[in-house]
Formats: C-alpha cells, sequence, structure tokens
C-alpha cells in the first residue's frame, strides 16, 4: 500500500510539475502573470510536498523492511540498525535520485513561499523552469529508476547495505551535498527567468545571492564532511583522492564560489551581468555533470551503485536538454542584456574578476582531468588521471588564487590606487616571509608546493582579518563578518593540507603482541587482538596503545567482517589530539603470529576541516547578513 | 574606456583563461596520466617504464607470497596469455584474493617487475572497476 502510495505521490509531482510549467507559459505568452502568478505559486509549493510524500513513503518501507519492495530487498535488512533503515532509503540509486528530485521540489516550493524581491513576471518564469528541471527527473524515476517496483516473490531477507555507507556520514553527507546540487538549479532557474523577460540587474542579482549563498554552503559543508568520512572510512590515511566522484563535488563549488563573487558585483555595483548568468549556468551544469559521472556508473569509483547504460544516457539527454537550452537561450537574448557599469582594472570588481577568472582556470583543469578517460576510452585507450595530474596542474594556480584572495578585500570598489597596496599588505607579506624564512631553515626539505601553501597560508590569514582592522567593529555588517571568516577558512584549511603533505610520518610494520613501534613522536605498542561482536558484525578488534612524553592514548582499529551482505572492512581508530591526528588501521595476520599495523601520525591534518566549517561558517554569516538587511528594508 | 569596450576586454579575458586552462590540462596530462596494461599489452608493447601506470587482471591462483617482513606480498597478475610480476608493502584490500580481480597502481623496474603503491580490489557485485571487468571478460573466454 505505501508503496503505491509513494508511486501515486510521484506521478501526481510530476503531473503538477507539468501543470506549473503549462501556467507559467501561459501567463507569461497570453493571460499576464497577474492571472496566473499566485497559482504557480501554489502548485510549486504543493508538488514540493507532493514529492516530500513520496521520499517519505519510502524512508517508511525500508523503516518497516518491506522486503516486497525491490528496492528495499536489494539494499536493506531486517537486522540492520534503526538509522541505517532511514539512510539507507538513499544508500542506493533510485533513492538517491528520488532525493535529489524531493529537494528540487523542496526548493521550488521555497523559491515561491519566500521570494518577494523578484519581478513578478520573473518569479513565474523561473518557477517554470524550476518546474522545467524537477520535470525530467521525475520522468527519469518513473521510467527509468522507479524505487517504488515490487518483487513478485518478496525474499526472507534483505541483500543489505554496502557496510561502507553503514556509517552516520550517510546520513548527512548525500542530504547536504544534493541541497548543494539543487541549490543551484535555483540560480539556473533564476538565470533563465530573468534572460525569459529581459530583467537581469541589480534586483536580479540580490534576489538570487541568498540561493547562491545558501546552495554553497551546503556544497561545503557536502565536501567537508564528504572529505572526512573517506579520511577515517576507507583507512587510506588519505584526505582527498581526486576521485572523479569528488570532482564531480568540488567542480559545483569553484563554479558556485565564482558566482557568489560575481553576483556580489552585480548586486553591488551592477557590473558583469552577462558573466553572471553564464556561471550560473555553467555552475548548474556542474551539478548535473557530476550527477551523471555519480549515478551513470561511467567512472570506476566508490559511488558507483550500479552500472546501467540506459540511466547515463537518460541523464545525458536531461543534462543535454537543459544546458543546451539554456546556452541557447543565453545567445538569443544577450543582446538584450545591457553592459553593466565600467570599472577600474585596479579595483575590488577587477579582483573579483581576477578571482573569476583563476576559479575558472581551475574548474577547467579539473573538468579536463575528470573527463579525459572518458574521452579516451572512446578512442579505446584505457588510462586513469589521478593526483599527480590534479596536484600538478591545479595546485599553482589555487596558490595564486590565494594571493588573490588576501589582496582583493583590501581593495576599494570601482577604482583604487596600486602605489597605496604595499602599504596595506605590509604585515600579511612580512608573516607570509618570516614564515617561508622559518621553514627554510628548520622544516627544510618539504616539497615546493608545501613550503609555499604553509607561507601563504600564514599571510592569508593575517590578510583576511585586515577589512576589520580601524572599523567599528559593532557596527561592521554581518556580511563583512562572514566575508573575513570564510576567507580565514580557507588559509587554516590549506595550512592543515600543507602540514599534512610536508610533516605526516608514517609506519607499515607487522607485530607481534607485546612488540612496540614508533611513528612520529609516539611509541606505539600491539597490546593484543582480541574478538568483538555487534548487531550485524563481528570484528578483530587490535588494542595498541600509544605513549607521548608520559601521555598515554588508546587506540582500537578493527577488521570488521559484516554479515549481510558478507563483506569485511578496515575500521580505522582515529586519536585526535590538539596538535594532530594519530591514525591507525589494522591489517591482516602474517600466518607467523605477527599482525600487520599501518599507523600514521598527521600533524594538523584536522585543520583541514575545521578551515571547511569556517568557511561554511562564514557562508551562513553572509546569508543571514544578507537577510536582516533585506528584511529591514522590507519594513523600511 | 567605454562600457562596450569593457565587456569586450573581459570576453577576450575570459577566453584566454579558458584556453590557459586547457592547454595547462593538456601538457600536464601528457606526462601524467595512467594508462591502462594488462599483461598481454605489457608483453606486446614492452615495459612502459618511468611513468605511472595501473596493471589490471587477475591474481593467480597459488602466486601470493609473503616476504619475511610481514608486510610485503608478491603475486602475479595474468590475464590469461601472459604474466607479470607484482610486489607491494602495504595493507591488501580486504577483496583481495587469488583468482579475483585486481588493479594495481604504481610503476615497473626495468628488470619487469612491478612495484604497486596501491591496490584495488573488486569492491562486490555492485562495484567493479570496468577496466577489471573488461580484462577479466577476455579471460574468461579464454577459459572456455
Amino acid at each position: 500500500m505505501i508503496a503505491e502510495a509513494g508511486l501515486a505521490a510521484l506521478w501526481i509531482a510530476a503531473a503538477l510539475a507539468l501543470l506549473q510549467i503549462a501556467l507559467a507559459a501561459l501567463g507569461l505568452r497570453r493571460l499576464g502573470v497577474a492571472a496566473v502568478g499566485g497559482s504557480v505559486r501554489a502548485v510549486a509549493i504543493v508538488q514540493g510536498v507532493t514529492a516530500l510524500l513520496a521520499m517519505a513513503a519510502l524512508i517508511l518501507l525500508f523503516q518497516q523492511s518491506d522486503m516486497s519492495v525491490k528496492l528495499v530487498a536489494e539494499n536493506s535488512h531486517s537486522a540492520k540498525p534503526w538509522l541505517y533503515k532511514v539512510t539507507g532509503a538513499w544508500g542506493n540509486h533510485e533513492g538517491s535520485m528520488l532525493l535529489w528530485v524531493t529537494i528540487l521540489g523542496l526548493a521550488g516550493g521555497a523559491v515561491a513561499l519566500a521570494e518577494r524581491r523578484l519581478a513578478e513576471p520573473t518569479l513565474v518564469a523561473t518557477l517554470g523552469a524550476q518546474a522545467g528541471i524537477a520535470l525530467g527527473f521525475y520522468a527519469f524515476l518513473l521510467f527509468a529508476s522507479n524505487p517504488f517496483a515490487r518483487l513478485a516473490e518478496p525474499p526472507a531477507d534483505g541483500a543489505g547495505l554496502n557496510p561502507l555507507l553503514q556509517d552516520p556520514g550517510l546520513a548527512f553527507h548525500p542530504p547536504t551535498l544534493y541541497a548543494g546540487y539543487v541549490g543551484l538549479s535555483v540560480a539556473f532557474s533564476f538565470a533563465v527567468g530573468a534572460l525569459v523577460t529581459r530583467d537581469v540587474g541589480r534586483d536580479f542579482a540580490s534576489a538570487m545571492r541568498p540561493w547562491v549563498l545558501g546552495a554553497w554552503i551546503f556544497l561545503t559543508l557536502g565536501i567537508t564532511a564528504g572529505s572526512y568520512w573517506a579520511y577515517y572510512e576507507l583507512g587510506w590515511g588519505g584526505w582527498w583522492f581526486w576521485d572523479p566522484v569528488e570532482n564531480a563535488s568540488l567542480m559545483p563549488w569553484l563554479a558556485a564560489t565564482a558566482l557568489l563573487h560575481s553576483v556580489t558585483v552585480l548586486a553591488t555595483r551592477d557590473g558583469l551581468r552577462a558573466w553572471t548568468v553564464m556561471l550560473a549556468v555553467v555552475a548548474f551544469s556542474m551539478s548535473m555533470l557530476g550527477t551523471f559521472l555519480v549515478r551513470s556508473g561511467i567512472l570506476t569509483s566508490v559511488h558507483a551503485f550500479a552500472v546501467d547504460p540506459r540511466r547515463g544516457a537518460f541523464i545525458l539527454v536531461l543534462l543535454a536538454l537543459y544546458i543546451g537550452g539554456a546556452l541557447a537561450l543565453f545567445g538569443l537574448r544577450i543582446g538584450t542584456v545591457r553592459q553593466g557599469r565600467i570599472f577600474d582594472p585596479v579595483s575590488r570588481e577587477g579582483g573579483l574578476v581576477a578571482n573569476n577568472l583563476l576559479l575558472s582556470v581551475i574548474l577547467g583543469v579539473v573538468l579536463i582531468g575528470t573527463l579525459y578517460p572518458i574521452v579516451a576510452a572512446g578512442f579505446g585507450v584505457q588510462l586513469s588521471v589521478g593526483p599527480p595530474f590534479f596536484n600538478k596542474a591545479a595546485g599553482p594556480i589555487a596558490l595564486a588564487l590565494i594571493v588573490l584572495m588576501a589582496i582583493g578585500p583590501l581593495l576599494r570598489w570601482r577604482r583604487d590606487e596600486a602605489g597605496l597596496l604595499p602599504e596595506r599588505l605590509m604585515v600579511p607579506v612580512a608573516v607570509s616571509g618570516g614564515a617561508f624564512a622559518l621553514l627554510v631553515v628548520f622544516a627544510m626539505p618539504i616539497g615546493v608546493l608545501p613550503l609555499l601553501g604553509l607561507s601563504l597560508a600564514a599571510g592569508l590569514a593575517v590578510a583576511s582579518v585586515l577589512p576589520l582592522v580601524r572599523r567599528n567593529l559593532r557596527r561592521t555588517p554581518l556580511f563583512v563578518w562572514g566575508m573575513v571568516v570564510a576567507h580565514l577558512g580557507i588559509g587554516v584549511s590549506l595550512a592543515g593540507m600543507a602540514c599534512d603533505a610536508a610533516f605526516t610520518s608514517e609506519r607499515l610494520v607487522a607485530l607481534l603482541p607485546g612488540e612496540a613501534t614508533r611513528v612520529g613522536p609516539f611509541r606505539v605498542t600491539l597490546d593484543g587482538i582480541a574478538p568483538v561482536v555487534d548487531e550485524n558484525w563481528s570484528a578483530l578488534q587490535a588494542q595498541l596503545t600509544a605513549e607521548r612524553d608520559g601521555a598515554v592514548l588508546r587506540l582500537r582499529p578493527q577488521s570488521r567482517t559484516f554479515t549481510d551482505p558478507p563483506t569485511t572492512t578496515s575500521e580505522s581508530a582515529i586519536a585526535t589530539r590538539l596538535d594532530g591526528q594519530l591514525y591507525t588501521v589494522l591489517g591482516k595476520p602474517d600466518g607467523q603470529g605477527r599482525w600487520q599495523l599501518r599507523l600514521w601520525w598527521k600533524p594538523f591534518v584536522t585543520l583541514i576541516w575545521l578551515g571547511g566549517a569556517l568557511v561554511a561558517l562564514g557562508g551562513a554569516l553572509a546569508l543571514a547578513g544578507r537577510l536582516v538587511r533585506r528584511r529591514r528594508e522590507a519594513m523600511a | 574606456m567605454t562600457a562596450k569596450r569593457q565587456r569586450l576586454v573581459l570576453v577576450l579575458l575570459a577566453l584566454a583563461a579558458v584556453a590557459a586552462a586547457a592547454l595547462l590540462a593538456l601538457s600536464a596530462l601528457k606526462d601524467q596520466a595512467a594508462f591502462f596494461y594488462a599483461p598481454s599489452d605489457v608483453a606486446r608493447e614492452g615495459l612502459p617504464l618511468g611513468r605511472a601506470v595501473r596493471l589490471g587482471g587477475m591474481v593467480a591462483a597459488g602466486s601470493v607470497r609473503r616476504a619475511a617482513d610481514g608486510v610485503t606480498v608478491r603475486f602475479t597478475v595474468t590475464d590469461g596469455r601472459a604474466t607479470t610480476p607484482v610486489t607491494f608493502a602495504g595493507i591488501v584490500p580486504d577483496l583481495f584474493r587469488e583468482r579475483s580481480g585486481v588493479v594495481a597502481e604504481g610503476q615497473f623496474q626495468p628488470s619487469g617487475l612491478f612495484v604497486a603503491t596501491n591496490l584495488l580490489a573488486k569492491h562486490d557485485e555492485k562495484y567493479m572497476p570496468p577496466e577489471v571487468a573488461g580484462a577479466m571478460h577476455e579471460t574468461k573466454s579464454l577459459e572456455q
């Protein structure tokens, strides 16, 4: 019953999306927006709620372990902990696509409910575009990925969820990332709406900005959380693998970061009109491309649930349709977008243009590196593109961007004097230079990128708080605080990355119980190996004692065997100290009583994710600042 | 400078940025992309020395040997037609076993030994590196 209700909800939501498009088109062409505005808003809200009902039905089915539903039988098991029965609803292809479209529908509903700033015709066109995107994904679910399909002969018990996904991370990482992806769909719909009604300008930009900010915050959180999840769950000691699916989340983030900065120029100074619209299209294209790469299984990845070429083709067609359509509209209408205001090359605008160019170059490099294996496979050559490429090609540009990030916020809008810069930048340059000198004298040899990264991170940290100097802090708007915190976060994160690259010590040994080894400043003893059991797994657990200067840490890395499906995974054990993390993995027995251990001491590695959280916090402050100001203006 | 002029400059800058990205990426790809080899590719084309390689195939039955240090393994990768000796120091993936698929990332030594820095084993039925699936498919057809 619940499955049928869920399926019915999906069909109704699809019909509502169609109705929403028809109403919007009719309003814009014939009846006038005043006649349809209210009903388009209402339909958008109901459509979002209906999609949410379908998602709720699927979660309920997983919760009840209804094995007559194919998706549940294939991906769940009655003996699974409660939390993973809920999150398992999107730990598979169909369910994750349903989550996608649910968030899409809810975002459309939220626009209909909350957006008061946009001109009514643009809003109607925006909601029409949003419904167009949703309709494609409803069709995808209904015709190629039905999550509610029944089985003729239900099995007694399900196949279970991939143990790697049986982790609290699954509750958080996909929904946040999807909220980010889908938030960019709103920016895309705004751009399409504004092109349709020839309304590209300051009001459009300040209406779009909170949505871009929101999407960007979610993407930042999703990427940060995903990185930490991969770090502790995979047991490889790395925090970023340049895996195609990681790139698929990084590319929308890069585009959204560029968009975030260009939309500020448009909202504040009425410049970069065409470029901002273009970026909104590019940003959502990257979300769609990410979805395509992940869901088609075209690339080898831990995220590839299933390889089904038909599904890949379907998403590719949607991608081509939306992006092609948007670009065609852009080409047709861009002539009608008036040029924005001009500005001096040395100005805040100039800095933001440079920011956008550098971000675009990084985006281009990551895009080429990610797609190159697919293109090569088309020519019958199998290859993969990994960290050496991305570090070499994107690393130097990223460092240039860091330098720019230190300078940009210190520039004035419209026009500034290049001659005044050395004075303003004296302190950060001195700090960077000092850090560089200290590292060269005391810490060599570390690689060139870590060396530059650490020096620049120190300078950026100082430079990013300079905009607050000689300001009345109480009267400083929240969004300025947001910028400061976000830029500081990048510096913090960069410092963590550089420390990890430069100072990590690693140890790979086979130890008898009772034997000890050294890693970094720690002496690690293998006290013994003991079996442990839990609801749906059993494990061999190493008991480790790590000592440093008299302080004792106990770690319990495991080698787990799950029952459903039967799989073995390594569960790393990580001890976090103020100055870094001790990371331990239990390997295999060597057949002579010894056990393999892999140990890392990673100084200050936690700064990477702390920085990511700061960046997201900065975004949240900026968003709060914008919303407060908007409310104040609305009241005035 | 007029607004129109400025827009032109911005468009040119954007195009230059795209071109720079493409040039940078393609030049780096030339020496950084890791090509996929099956043992018979190596036998046919010679050793790809001095660059990162992904070697894929099946772990040959009875070939896995552990070294005295307890952390180094040596084994042979086969695709049914040719074999390649591989050495790897580290914790082998949980799904690494004889007669199952593997992708080894690393470099060849002039002696023909492949030094792997990372091993990827078949995850489960739903996850299989496409290259391995390809190499395995060929192997299976040879066995029949």
